[in-house]
């Protein structure tokens, strides 16, 4: 035992004297130090009480996305000198008892997601009824009014493939590849079916593993190898996009990739013409506008949208507007 | 055509409980390839092989063989180790998100500190062996099961990959270091492509196949391979005949922990940034293929080209459904019937061997 003590300390101080060593003159930490230079944080700008709102999402694990919503709901909380409480669980079950420990925390607002609405129903109904102001997020436009929120903030993802599929059109593409990460996630079935309504060509599905970049990648160069008619791959999330390049080198195919969602590599790979464009939803400003909606509800009663779906997409980005968002995509907000 | 199939060496010693009269009997070249355990799963392996290059175009171009053979090789590193511990009798739970930690922690050491990248890979290196020790050493002193201390170990890494990635970055994935110093050379060893006769391979299939002689090595020819064998086999037996029992186990749990160092850079070196939440499920693939692979569940039977080519039955399954464009809705379905009539072969073609022998 004491041998392996010696061992350790060893290492641990062979590892230090290394790192110390062995600098890296580019990129890493201090470049990022470099560029943030010196930009002020404001603090809390109403005179409001301290309201508590609660977010609840349909989020797993360690989701980018849901971190930059997260990134927008928290600067809107401190803006507005709200205390902001963020919880998401990826199984309905579980998502709808998260909303009512909210209900039972008497909560002064709540924002939750309807990825999975017929599982939300009741806790949705018991903070209603509880007097409690609900606005819904991202997913389940066609049910928030219905079950009494004030709002929807989110995009349509019919809509948003839709306007993929136009976009495809206008580059001329006749054979496109949907990347379905999630099996059973209903909104990604409408990206894919939106594409299919507006695009000419024909669009095929595929469904990856998501939780394993290495499976995923050799998933779709497979598929580009047994089809090599494919001229474009449409990923339903920002992560998989660079994947889906690397795949498409792997494979040796032509075919262009293009994504849903941003973030830093995305609009990194846009302005370096890997990828051809991507689709935003802008995740910050559903966020943002959830937790601002419900502070102005709460100070002047005031709704938006009248009682239709505040969209905050799609918004197709391409190689010119990249260059303006890579830094925003850096700090993970957009 | 059946190069990608490894064929068993046969060893001269069949690793399993034989009886006085057995170890006297010269038995045949024939006999002695009956008994191995991986002899099942290569049949299976064959048997879907066969399958998907008949039904499923493509399969069978040397690019198809490239990329199956990149899928088999990913599940593949991971399934050797776990096999020997299999083989010695206990699990791993933690095996997946061990490799998503030990990525996380180069990506995050490197840039944080605006190190080399090189730095990033030692540290990560001594923490996941750190991870490994404290696995074998918990289980050795608490004398709990394996499956309770690395489902701990497992649930506790799934939370700090998590936490320490937000805390750190600030987002919950790494940013990216491919701009950094020594990026370049660490992905040539671990994420680099050889292109052989204008197919490209990645380097994972040539880390797997060095594994897998490593651990077939010591499984057959050296001491330790026999204390694999007998702490699997009955621990307090071995224990008595003097095998080192806990520096074993520590052991076999430090060679999974390696083993996730090497996928874990693969893993960052391929896509130069890491999402924190990945990695959980994977080590049932690992478990699966070592099953398939022909080992027991129960412990003190299995050999490493087993899961070598349990992960090669795994990948070719996996890709094989892409490769036929079958419905993706079934997808699924198939891959777990698939498996499990893999698993069955296995199971009857060691029992008709058993029965012969």
């Amino acid at each position: 035992m004491a041998r392996f003590r010696t061992w350790v300390s060893i290492a641990v101080a062979g590892a230090l004297g290394a790192s110390l060593a062995g600098c890296s003159s580019t990129g890493g930490k201090r470049a990022e130090d470099a560029r943030k230079a010196a930009s002020a944080q404001g603090g809390g700008a109403v005179s409001t009480p301290r309201w508590t709102v609660a977010m609840i999402t349909h989020s797993g694990d360690g989701d980018t996305f849901w971190d930059i919503v997260q990134n927008g709901a928290q600067q809107a909380a401190d803006k507005d000198n709200i205390k902001f409480l963020y919880s998401h669980d990826d199984e309905g079950q579980q998502q709808a008892q998260l909303v009512d420990a909210a209900v039972d925390k008497g909560v002064d607002g709540i924002v939750v997601t309807l990825a999975k609405p017929d599982a939300m129903k009741s806790a949705v109904a018991r903070a209603v009824k509880a007097g409690i102001p609900v606005i819904t997020v991202n997913s389940g436009s066609e049910k928030s009014k219905e079950f009494g929120a004030l709002t929807h903030v989110g995009q349509d993802e019919t809509i948003a493939g839709e306007a993929v599929g136009e976009e495809l059109n206008e580059r001329g593409r006749k054979t496109a590849l949907c990347v379905l990460h999630e099996q059973g996630n209903v909104g990604h079935e409408q990206r894919c079916a939106g594409v299919r309504k507006t695009f000419d060509g024909t669009v095929r599905n595929i469904y990856v593993e998501g939780t394993d970049m290495s499976a995923v990648q050799s998933s779709i160069g497979a598929k580009l190898q047994a089809d090599s008619s494919v001229d474009a791959v449409v990923t339903l999330g920002a992560p998989y996009a660079a994947t889906a390049v690397k795949a498409k080198e792997d494979a040796g195919s032509k075919a262009e990739i293009d994504t849903f969602d941003l973030n830093a590599k995305v609009a990194a790979s846009l302005k370096d013409g890997t990828l051809g464009f991507a689709v935003d939803q802008q995740p910050y400003l559903q966020g943002y506008e959830a937790v601002d909606l419900l502070w102005l509800y709460r100070y002047n009663a005031d709704t938006l949208g009248g009682g239709r779906p505040v969209l905050t997409g799609p918004q197709i980005i391409t190689k010119d507007q990249a260059a303006e968002l890579e830094s925003y995509a850096d700090r993970g907000t957009r | 055509m059946t190069a990608t199939i490894p064929t068993p060496p046969v060893s001269p010693t069949p690793p399993t409980g034989s009886t006085a009269d057995d170890r006297l009997l010269r038995t045949s070249p024939l006999r002695r390839l009956l008994g191995r355990p991986e002899l099942g799963s290569v049949v299976g392996a064959l048997a879907v092989f066969l399958f998907f290059a008949l039904i499923a175009d493509g399969f069978v171009r040397a690019a198809g063989l490239a990329t199956v053979l990149y899928a088999a090789s990913t599940i593949g590193i991971m399934a050797v180790p776990v096999a020997l511990l299999m083989i010695g009798g206990e699990f791993d739970l933690s095996a997946g998100v061990m490799v998503t930690s030990s990525a996380l922690i180069s990506s995050m050491f490197s840039y944080q500190m605006t190190a080399n990248v090189w730095v990033g890979v030692g540290v990560s290196l001594l923490v996941t062996l750190a991870i490994g020790f404290f696995n074998g050493f918990m289980l050795t002193r608490t004398e709990l099961p394996s499956f309770i201390i690395t489902l701990g170990t497992f649930l506790m890494l799934t939370g700090m990959n998590l936490g320490f990635t937000k805390l750190i970055s600030g987002t919950v994935s790494t940013k990216t270091i491919a701009d950094m110093e020594g990026f370049a050379s660490a992905k040539v060893l671990f994420a680099s492509v050889l292109t052989v006769g204008g197919v490209d391979f990645k380097v994972t299939i040539l880390w797997w196949i060095g594994l897998v002689a490593l651990a077939s090595w010591i499984l057959l020819r050296t001491r330790v391979g026999n204390w694999i064998f007998a702490v699997g086999g009955g621990k307090e037996a071995a224990r008595a005949v003097g095998v080192p029992v806990a520096a074993t186990k520590i052991g076999l749990y430090m060679g999974v922990s390696f083993a996730a160092w090497i996928a874990g850079q693969h893993l960052l070196f391929s896509f130069d940034a890491v999402q924190s939440g990945e990695g959980v499920g994977k080590e049932l693939t690992y478990i699966i293929a070592a099953v398939i692979g022909g080992c027991l569940i129960t412990g003190g039977y299995g050999s490493a080209i087993g899961s070598a080519v349990g992960a090669l039955i795994f990948g070719m399954t996996d890709k094989g459904i892409v490769f036929a464009e079958w419905n993706p809705d079934w997808f699924k379905f198939f891959l777990g019937a698939m498996l499990l009539l893999a698993t069955l072969l296995n199971a009857w073609v060691r029992k008709r061997a058993e029965a012969t022998a």
